[in-house]
């Protein structure tokens, strides 16, 4: 019988989950420097967590792992997290309320049962939440702190998108739509479906007509946005709000110097977003994105509280890292070799100072070959130690273990501070 | 290779049956419930066929142990909804066997969304009701997946039921009114899509299609139920909140209750009801009774639609089996319907005991496959006994048909074994024994309710003994 992993699964190997830490440290590590905290939520949640009206799509429902645990008999679900925001939302409902604002960040798997391609099913998010302000500041510290992980990663031609959930809903509201089928578009919209939008406002051609140019133009600058404000100031006072809001963020980014482009309808298969939405993209491809959902923890009974985030794929982000951009960061390695089999105590403990000076000290067990520049053989009479250099061609003996050290030292100035 | 096919028993088996006589296959033995699985065919007689419970079918085409199978939409549908890309083809309406799904209650709801408590949904087609409570944007729901008999269910005991009627009015038969019309089915020619890609099914196909009108089916007619039809007969009164809510068997298990509840000197209806009744009167004061399926009782008392319930202590294991923390237990054993529940091979196997088949298992390339009703059962029993790389096929009954082909290993409940020996089976193991029994829930319900149930155990337990 064969072995296999499961469909839609992926291993991550050795050379994969270097640059998976790599990726995940310097998002960790900008997030901290931002005052974010990390959290960590479990992996089985109840699925009325992720059913209820502005939350998932049904078209994200049909995708989710659900099943009923060992307590299951009431009938009711319990799914694999398929998304990291909600999850966050509850946690912050059920034991961070009424503490004020909280930045939080995690790093976290999210199951999506994908039947077609060879898409994974199981994957990799980094994120930040950003709950108890509901300011065009706080937007744009979002997109500001996401760019901030891309750029320290290295990746260039990163695309910022811009759209507005507020705006979407409001222009939908003029469509003359039931509100069954409103936020059925809105679902469509956000699934991603562009054609969507366009369709209705081909249907009600007046409506339309002042649609059109919006839906179809990307705009550059707030140059656009008010544009279109004076457009649609008179004949939609309901959206001015939602554009003025937009504008505030937009403006921001702009004094910030950040370039973006302007898509309304482009959405991101999340209904719980209720103002700017914004995605990511190097390429074709999109890493990341995030918006604001105000009504998502009120409708978790948790208060009147404003919030938004975003989160990074880091599936696709360690595709795209080239990990030789960060090489050298890692410790040395020494292999140590045991040359007489009474000396096994004495390498036990000559790889335990290594490690103590900050090296990686790797046992030799079936005389392996090494990549490893260093290899320090011992024995049990003196000179107990021979260090080789494995680059020089080099081979020094030593009575102690102080003078390896030295000499490794001495030598390592092309070596980053082991400790 | 032999073409396979899968046919249909149950609802459909009168008109497939006569449909393939209208084809001139020629079967010899297709043409009732009675337990015989393998029909062959004159015209076709390298064909091999199987019949099927209707719900098993679509599986089996998908899985590709069958090329080539019949059976309702609806049940395609319930597969399709949770396994969209499922290797199934539908390959021609039949144009028999007509019905409709509908998502029924005794009232219309005003707003399917109920924030708060969970909607309960009792329907034989969970993945379709989960579909609907999701495309409805409920936010709190729970499915009863039930056997049978969802129409008993409400207003008491679930929100809503999706059940198959053929039309409307028999929903108001039942007392309910249409919610919503999920689809329209009836009966489909249906393929393995690899088959369909790859083999020649055509002389069975051409020859099925031959038999069908030429004129393409109407639309539906349209199907609006006046509320004001409904019939009262379902709608119970209140029930007094201090009512001990009894659950009978329906089924076989009839027979037994009522000569036990006679023994114990209680009065019953309409019980076991030839009208389908399923509300019979008790002459207890404080108790209602309804009638459901024995498989469906330990999860309803287990949620405090029931609090005491007839049903079979295999039935009890099974559902402890899933939920180890669930609050049901036996109460009293009725020392009735003794089964005993086995593990069956094909004779031809020679395996005869556990041990045999791990080394069977060892040997072999491809999973090994247990077909069971009792899904839960079985697979405890191949996890304690090792059976490596397994796999649990879950069945709606008449499983015997599923060995050799397309099982290795069944568990089954059998009385005298007579059964599994006329299909060519053995018995290699017994699971345990089960018999009928009295179950309810662990957890407290009010004193005065404690009272009646406890004199309603004692009325029984003396009945139980004094046989």
């Amino acid at each position: 019988m064969k072995i296999q992993r499961c469909k839609g699964m992926r291993d991550l190997s050795p050379a994969e989950m270097t640059v998976f830490r790599l990726v995940e440290g310097i998002s960790r590590d900008t997030c901290a420097g931002w005052g974010y905290q990390e959290v960590r939520t479990p992996t089985i949640e109840h699925l009325h967590l992720f059913t209820s009206a502005g939350t998932l799509t049904p078209g994200m429902l049909g995708k989710v792992y659900s099943f009923l645990d060992w307590d299951g008999w009431s009938g009711e679900r319990v799914v694999l997290r398929p998304d990291s925001t909600i999850p966050v939302a509850r946690l912050y409902t059920e034991s961070l309320q009424g503490k004020g604002l909280a930045r939080l960040f995690y790093a976290t798997n999210i199951f999506i049962f994908e039947e077609a391609g060879e898409k994974t099913r199981e994957r990799w998010q980094c994120g930040a939440e950003l709950i108890g302000a509901g300011s065009a500041m706080a937007d744009t510290e979002l997109i500001a702190l996401s760019l901030e992980v891309l750029k320290k990663l290295g990746l260039k031609g990163v695309e910022l998108r811009l759209s507005h959930a507020g705006l979407i809903k409001a222009l939908l509201g003029k469509l003359g739509l039931s509100p069954e089928e409103q936020s059925r578009m809105f679902d469509r919209i956000l699934d991603g479906d562009a054609e969507a939008l366009a369709q209705v406002s081909r249907e009600s051609p007046e409506v339309g007509n002042i649609l059109k140019p919006f839906l179809s133009l990307k705009g550059q600058s707030p140059g656009f946005l008010r544009n279109q404000r004076a457009l649609l100031a008179r004949s939609m006072p309901e959206v001015r709000p939602h554009l003025d809001d937009f504008l505030q963020a937009v403006a921001l980014l702009d004094e910030l110097g950040v370039k973006y482009q302007i898509n309304i309808a482009s959405g991101a298969g999340f209904e719980y977003y209720t103002g700017m939405i914004f995605q990511l993209f190097i390429g074709k491809e999109k890493v990341g994105g995030g918006g604001r959902y105000d009504a998502l923890i009120p409708s978790m009974g948790g208060g009147d509280v404003p919030a938004s985030g975003f989160a990074l794929y880091l599936d696709r982000l360690i595709s795209l890292v080239s990990p030789e951009t960060f090489a050298g960061s890692a410790a040395e390695k020494v292999l140590v070799r045991v040359k007489s089999a009474d000396a096994m105590k004495e390498a036990f403990k000559a790889a335990e100072n290594l490690r103590g000076a900050g090296y990686v000290a790797e046992l030799d067990l079936d005389g392996q070959k090494t990549d490893a520049r260093w290899m320090l053989e011992v024995r049990s009479e003196a000179p107990k130690f021979a260090l080789i250099d494995n680059v020089k061609s080099k081979r020094v003996r030593y009575k102690t273990f102080n003078e390896v050290l030295k000499q490794l030292e001495g030598e390592g100035g092309d070596k980053d501070s082991p400790a | 290779m032999a073409i396979k096919i899968a046919l249909p028993k149950g609802r459909l088996l009168r008109k497939t049956a006569a449909m393939l006589q209208k084809a001139a296959w020629g079967l010899d033995e297709y043409h009732s419930n009675m337990g015989f699985y393998r029909p062959r065919s004159q015209k076709f007689p390298d064909v091999l066929m199987r019949v099927f419970h209707e719900k098993d079918i679509p599986i089996q085409i998908a899985m590709g142990n069958y090329d080539l199978g019949i059976c309702c939409l609806d049940w395609i549908e319930e597969l399709l909804v949770k396994y969209p890309s499922s290797d199934l083809v539908k390959v021609r309406d039949l144009l028999y066997g007509e019905g409709a799904l509908y998502v029924a209650a005794t009232s219309v709801p005003e707003d399917l969304r109920q924030n708060g408590a969970p909607v309960r949904i009792a329907s034989e087609y969970p993945n379709l009701a989960e579909a609907f409570a999701l495309r409805k944007r409920m936010s709190r729901f729970s499915i009863f997946p039930v056997w049978g008999a969802a129409e008993a269910y409400p207003p008491e005991n679930a929100d809503m039921v999706l059940i198959s009627a053929k039309a409307s009015a028999e929903l108001a038969e039942y007392g309910m009114v249409p919610v919503s019309k999920m689809l329209d089915f009836s009966a489909f020619l249906i393929a393995n899509r690899n088959r369909w890609e790859t083999k020649n099914l055509d002389k069975l196909v051409t020859s099925i299609c031959d038999t069908l009108p030429e004129v393409e089916k109407k639309a539906p007619v349209k199907d609006e139920v006046d509320s004001t039809e409904i019939k009262t007969r379902n709608r119970a009164g209140e029930t007094a909140v201090d009512a001990v809510r009894l659950a009978l068997p329906d089924g076989h298990q009839q027979q037994p209750t009522v000569n036990l509840l006679n023994r114990a000197g209680i009065g019953i209806d309409d019980y076991p009801s030839e009208t389908g009744n399923r509300r019979p009167e008790i002459n207890i004061d404080g108790v209602t009774v309804k009638v459901i399926r024995p498989q469906d009782m330990p999860l309803q008392v287990a949620n405090g639609n029931f609090d005491l319930a007839i049903t079979g202590w295999d039935w009890l294991t099974e559902h402890l089996d899933q939920f180890p923390s669930s609050p049901v237990k036996e109460l009293l054993d009725l020392k009735s319907s003794k089964v005993r529940i086995v593990a069956v091979v094909s004779r031809e196997l020679s395996v005869d005991n556990t041990g045999g088949l791990r080394q069977l298992i060892a040997e072999r390339e491809e999973p090994f496959r247990v077909a069971s009703e009792y899904v839960n059962i079985a697979d405890k029993y191949a996890r304690d006994n090792r059976l490596g790389h397994y796999r649990v096929i879950p069945t709606w009954g008449a499983t015997e048909a599923f060995l050799p082909e397309d099982a290795d290993l069944l568990i089954e409940n059998t009385e005298t074994g007579r059964t599994i020996a006329r299909h060519n089976l053995k018995i290699i193991d017994t699971l345990f024994e089960s018999t009928g029994c009295l179950i309810g829930n662990t957890d407290a319900v009010s004193a005065v309710k404690d009272r009646r149930i406890e004199a309603l155990i004692k009325r029984l337990r003396a009945a139980v003994e004094d046989v």
